[in-house]
């Protein structure tokens, strides 16, 4: 019996999924009284096992098959590895690429399948919880069937520090090059623009609730005034208000500033996921549940519009008329 | 050329909700046009009038409340829509992935479109599952999270790029057919226009339960069964400074010149 755990790689590197994954494996094995196994599938396989060689691993799996992420590859390797293994649960990150073969690869296989899970428990049938209308409420579900499969929300478990003892084996797949049907032809960077937001001691970071572009005049005074750099959430960008560049989050820029000031956003996973490791966290925003305000240091439930022509003043700034 | 839309309707909650058993109560609800799938009406469109003979079809799984989301896509451009709803449906605790893969693969199997559009996930479920389980179950190809499309029909393949973490994008050709989960930012969804508003009206609309798209009411069973839904302890120790937009400014302003911050 044996919970199996897939790993990630891109370009070279392990991402740190892969170490927490081994963290809730270890979990849930306990919790099931069996073993852990990992899968490594591509790329540079036996250095990556090696690197996750950590304590409470029992077994990792290396299919040298492809360089990079090929759901095709993965989908068949993973196939193969389950009918070989016949774990109680398969465990796969919810990662962008995750989210590329996790659903598919339940499908085939006849598992239910719960994504984006963000704690898990054993008492006779495995309780998960997930998080549901943008994080305002979580939610448990059991899922009563003998095997099954779970995608995993990185940083919610630790990564595995500790070295361990795994034994290590290349696993043989048949891979039916006819049923891959898609290639991957490279990488491309988004690139440069203006301003570097990760360099910037102090952010000033707009979202959704500034409503419309003709608002933003309002946020662009204040950054200013404190002498800050303006950055945003992803629908800002998408609606085309600021660069690419100005992006903080799981898709843009990671950022650590001193100090990181939301205003009106409300602090989605995948928001949050770019700017955690700032050193002071301000939210501002109208909603006194919204999401931002687990992670934040300090908090002003108001109307934008009220308080930030207010902070501009404090600052011998003027507010825009908006 | 056909492109099937997957197309949901999502549940918004206001500010100050309450829970009623395992969901949120209606009455704290709102319900809106899920925002990938805006996206994905849009690049369906697009394609529509940059090319002959292309036809938008969406679908839906939802109740009778649905269509008023619907007509929107509908004024958007799409041509006509097919919505399942069952009492089957409406009376399932909630409808786990596998089960909305299969409602929409039958109406998938009846459509033969060359091209499915879905959203990377939706507002208020977030499974990001939906479509790649979908594509799995109609034997189609598929790409998660595309955020650039360029469809070569003749060739029979989608030129994609599938946004990555880290501003990072992977370069990818998908055979057609295939079901192409889109992101948010890959164009410019369109407003209603008036005009489109009156055509939606007229354009058809139609309503199937389970027997018509040749499935039974057993499709719901589901292992896995909700057992809780609660507002999550706050593990914040936030300071939230209270009183006036003046006050709490001022506590701001001092705080921020407490930190060094300074006029700029
Ligand atoms: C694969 C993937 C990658 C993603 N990558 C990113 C990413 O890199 N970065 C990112 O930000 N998002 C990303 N997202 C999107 C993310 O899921 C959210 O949709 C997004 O972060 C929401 O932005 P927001 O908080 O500005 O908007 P909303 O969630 O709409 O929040 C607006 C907030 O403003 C508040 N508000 C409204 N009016 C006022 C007012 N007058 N005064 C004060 N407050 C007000 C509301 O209460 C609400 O909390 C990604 C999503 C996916 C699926
Ligand atoms: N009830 C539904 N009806 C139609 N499409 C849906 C439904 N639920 C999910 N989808 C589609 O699947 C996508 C991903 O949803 P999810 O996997 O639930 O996050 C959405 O953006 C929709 O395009």
């Amino acid at each position: 019996m044996t919970v199996l755990a897939v790993t990630e790689h891109r370009r070279g590197d392990l991402r740190d999924v892969s170490f927490e994954i081994v963290t809730a494996g270890r979990e849930l094995a306990d919790e099931l009284g069996t073993d852990l196994s990992l899968a490594v599938i591509g790329g540079d396989v036996d250095g990556f096992a090696d690197e996750l060689n950590r304590d409470g691993v029992d077994t990792i799996y290396t299919i040298a098959e492809g360089e990079e992420f090929n759901h095709g590859i993965y989908m068949q390797t993973i196939e193969q590895l389950h009918a070989e293994l016949d774990p109680t649960a398969l465990l796969l990150p919810n990662t962008v690429n995750g989210l590329d073969y996790a659903p598919a690869v339940a499908g085939r296989l006849g598992l239910p399948i719960v994504t984006d899970v963000i704690g898990l428990e054993d008492g006779g049938v495995v309780e998960v919880i997930r998080e549901q209308y943008g994080g305002k409420v979580e939610t448990t579900y059991d899922i009563d069937a003998e095997q099954y499969a779970l995608t995993i929300r990185p940083t919610e478990w630790p990564m595995a520090e500790e070295a361990g003892d795994a034994a290590i084996e290349a696993f043989e797949v048949d891979i039916d090059e006819d049923a891959i049907g898609t290639t991957v032809n490279g990488f491309e960077e988004v690139s440069g623009g203006d301003v570097d937001i990760t360099e910037a001691d102090v952010l000033v970071s707009v979202g959704r609730g500034i409503d419309e572009e003709e608002n933003l005049p309002l946020v662009e005074a204040l950054a200013d005034a404190l002498g800050a750099t303006l950055s945003s959430s992803r629908p800002i960008v998408d609606n085309g208000w600021l660069p690419q560049n100005r992006q903080v989050g799981q898709s843009g820029k990671v950022v650590t500033p001193d100090v990181y000031i939301a205003i009106g956003i409300s602090g989605a996973v995948q928001h949050v996921a770019g700017m955690k490791g700032s050193d002071t966290i301000i939210a501002i925003n109208t909603d006194p549940n919204a999401p931002i305000f687990d992670i934040a240091d300090y908090g002003i439930v108001d109307d934008l519009f009220e308080v930030v022509p207010e902070i501009i003043e404090a600052f011998g700034g003027e507010a825009p008329d908006v | 050329m056909k492109i099937l839309v997957t197309v949901k309707e999502v549940a918004e909650v206001d500010d100050e909700f309450e829970i009623d058993g395992l969901d949120i109560a209606e009455s704290s609800l709102e319900y809106d046009l899920n925002e990938w799938d805006d996206y994905a009406i849009e690049e369906a469109v697009q394609t529509s009038e940059a090319h002959d003979d292309v036809e938008v079809v969406t679908v839906t799984v939802g109740p009778e409340r649905a269509e008023e989301t619907i007509r929107m896509a509908l004024a958007k451009g799409a041509d006509r829509a097919i919505r399942i709803w069952d009492d089957a449906l409406e009376e399932a605790q909630f409808l786990d992935i596998e089960t909305k893969a299969a409602l929409i693969a039958a109406v998938a199997e009846e459509e033969q479109p060359d091209l499915v559009l879905s959203g990377v996930q939706a507002g208020d479920d977030s499974n990001g599952a939906t479509g790649v389980a979908l594509a799995e179950a109609i034997g189609f190809e598929w790409a998660a999270v595309v955020n650039e499309l360029e469809l070569d029909a003749d060739s029979g393949v989608a030129a994609v790029h599938r946004e990555l973490e880290g501003g990072i994008e992977e370069l990818t050709d998908v055979e057609l057919p295939a079901v192409l989960t889109i992101q948010t930012g890959i164009n410019e969804p369109r407003y209603a226009s008036l005009r489109g508003i009156r055509q939606a009206q007229r354009k058809p609309l139609e309503a199937r339960d389970l027997s018509e798209i040749g499935l039974d009411a057993d499709i719901v069973d589901s292992s896995i069964e909700r057992t809780s839904m609660y507002e999550p302890e706050s593990e914040s120790d936030a300071t939230v400074w209270e009183g006036s937009a003046e006050e709490t400014a001022a506590e701001l302003a001092a705080f921020l010149r407490d930190k060094g911050v300074v006029e700029g």
